[in-house]
């Protein structure tokens, strides 16, 4: 479907949820959503015979510094789109509901999502750390983001090479 | 009811086990000899790849998409550079898409030797494994003639390749898919392919139906496995595959049901002839002379915008997720590997099997673990 097709339809069958849209590249639409409809907005895009966007491709969060986002990648067999479904947050409380209901597939990237940007998934079946172990603190791709010099008492740096030809001599074998 | 009465028992699969494929581990809660649940415990080759990319200049992150599926990395090196070139708005040479599509085809052909032999060596038969990677070696010798690595490759550039073809490499690659396409796979179904044995190990278990693998945003030959054709090369083209005539195998329950582990594994065995079809046109077609590599603009900046482009890897759809403030690094990449989202479905699927059967399972969706850490 032509894009200004598709974007005159979203807004028809999504009205107040939908707060945005734009054309982005790779014949992909962007589409922010309003964070307290999300739920509502995602059950019509996937459940509405006229789009049929029944196919999670990817899911992702994304740390803007102003602002934190969480954006779905959905494809429509039916009608051969994609779409980029995005949801702004509030950076000090970033709190989305979880899509479960929607698409099972998601449970571990809202896990990942969580581990790595700290955002939140309300009523999520086992929300809890993915990739790093349950003791790590803070959320690693969050841009304010300060690496610990030590985890459970091993240092995390190395003397960096390049700067430091004493050190550099020290390890030599 | 039986007078004997039975109880659960929790096991520990993993980090360190030869069938996990890498660094992998499954806590599996057992009633004697069948599975009431596995659940997998994933991050330890978790490198921060995502975190890596923000630090680095576009160009420099290039190597390390090697990292990412290190048995098929030029199909990442592709995913990636399609994903910045559409961003930047960058036209490839038409000799370089070639050159791009010919090493992703040979290493889609390599990994998927892994795919099914490291499935047959999972389930003991470990000469069936010698073979397929016996056929890599060669594969192996080509990549290195190509660019000269032999694993992680890096071969590709963003606007191009590395390396045009070295004299004599045409000659060796077409001998080489000949070889696969009408020596090797015969001679690889006749001896283990329709061996009784593999059948009964593989037909009828761990059925996925295709509602269940789209739910679980399963892709690619796990996809296929299922009964569903849809391959990315066909129904989003990007590089010049519009340009080549393959077929897209799918599952066809050929020996138990559909969407069993049997059709998984076959679906591979086809997909490695269609390859060899595709490096044979890309071959043909492939006219003398002409750039490698779009000129880029120094110092290499990218504009701001974002872009999801997803490719087809051997393991499924290979999507990135790319932002771009302007500057000369990534503000965010991210990727979406077909391993990460072939891991979910375990749990639910592995609920009543045999424990040896989780082997199978695992095995025949072709998982490789650094892939799901990044």
């Amino acid at each position: 479907m032509e894009r200004a097709e598709l974007i005159s339809l979203l807004s028809s069958r999504l009205g107040s949820a939908l707060l945005s849209t734009a054309e982005m590249r790779n014949d992909d639409t962007l589409v922010v959503v309003d964070r307290k409809e999300l739920v509502s907005a995602v059950g019509t895009l996937k459940n509405d015979p006229a789009l049929g966007f029944t196919t999670l491709m990817n899911h992702l969060g994304a740390d803007y510094r102003d602002k934190l986002a969480v954006i779905y990648n959905l494809w429509s067999p039916a009608l051969r789109n994609k779409i980029t479904v995005k949801v702004y947050l509030d950076r000090d409380n970033p709190e989305v509901p979880s899509l479960e209901r929607a698409f099972h597939g998601i449970s571990w990237y809202e896990r990942e999502t969580y581990d790595l940007f700290g955002i939140r998934f309300t009523g999520h079946s086992n929300l809890k750390r993915l990739l790093l172990p349950d003791d790590w603190e803070g959320h690693p791709l969050r841009k304010d983001y300060v690496a610990p010099q030590s985890y459970n008492g091993i240092e995390t740096g190395r003397p960096d090479l390049l700067d430091e030809p004493a050190a550099a001599e020290g390890t030599g074998v | 009811m039986s007078k004997y009465s039975t109880q659960e028992m929790v096991l520990n699969m993993g980090p360190h086990h030869p069938s996990t494929h890498g660094v992998l581990r499954f806590i599996l809660q057992t009633d004697g000899e069948m599975m009431v649940k596995a659940t997998p415990d994933i991050g330890f080759l978790h490198r921060g790849i995502e975190k890596i990319a923000e630090g680095l200049p576009w160009q420099s992150f290039l190597p390390y998409t090697d990292r990412i599926d290190y048995v098929a990395s030029v199909n990442c090196n592709l995913g990636y550079a399609v994903a910045v070139e559409r961003l930047a708005g960058i036209a490839v040479p038409e000799r370089a898409d070639y050159l791009r599509v010919i090493a992703a085809e040979l290493s889609r052909i390599g990994s998927h030797f892994i795919g099914f032999g490291a499935l047959l060596l999972d389930l003991g038969a470990v000469t069936p494994f010698v073979h397929a990677l016996r056929e890599r070696e060669t594969f192996n010798d080509l990549m290195e003639m190509l660019c000269g690595a032999r694993l992680t490759h890096n071969y590709v550039r963003i606007g191009g390749v590395s390396q045009d073809l070295p004299d004599g490499f045409a000659e060796q690659c077409r001998a080489f898919v000949d070889h696969v396409e009408h020596e090797f796979l015969d001679e690889f179904n006749t001896l283990i392919s329709r061996n009784t044995i593999l059948i009964n190990r593989l037909a009828n278990v761990g059925v996925i139906s295709a509602e269940a693998a789209e739910e679980y945003t399963l892709t690619g030959p796990n996809l296929r496995g299922s009964g569903v054709r849809f391959d990315l090369r066909k129904d989003e083209p990007y590089s010049v595959y519009e340009r080549f005539a393959f077929d897209v195998p799918v599952g066809t329950g050929r020996c138990g049901s559909l969407g069993d582990s049997y059709d998984r594994y076959f679906v591979r065995i086809d997909e490695v002839a269609q390859s060899c079809r595709i490096v044979r046109q890309a071959l043909d077609q492939l006219r003398a002379g002409g750039e490698i590599r779009a000129k880029l603009p120094k110092p290499f900046t990218v504009p701001a915008g974002e872009v999801y482009v997803r490719t087809e890897s051997p393991r499924g759809e290979l999507g990135f997720y790319l932002i771009s403030d302007g500057g000369k690094n990534p503000f965010r990449v991210k990727i979406r590997t077909g391993s990460f989202s072939a891991m979910t479905i375990i749990e639910p699927i592995s609920q009543g099997v045999m424990v040896a059967d989780l082997v199978a399972i695992i095995g025949s969706l072709d998982i490789v673990a650094p892939e799901i850490d990044r």
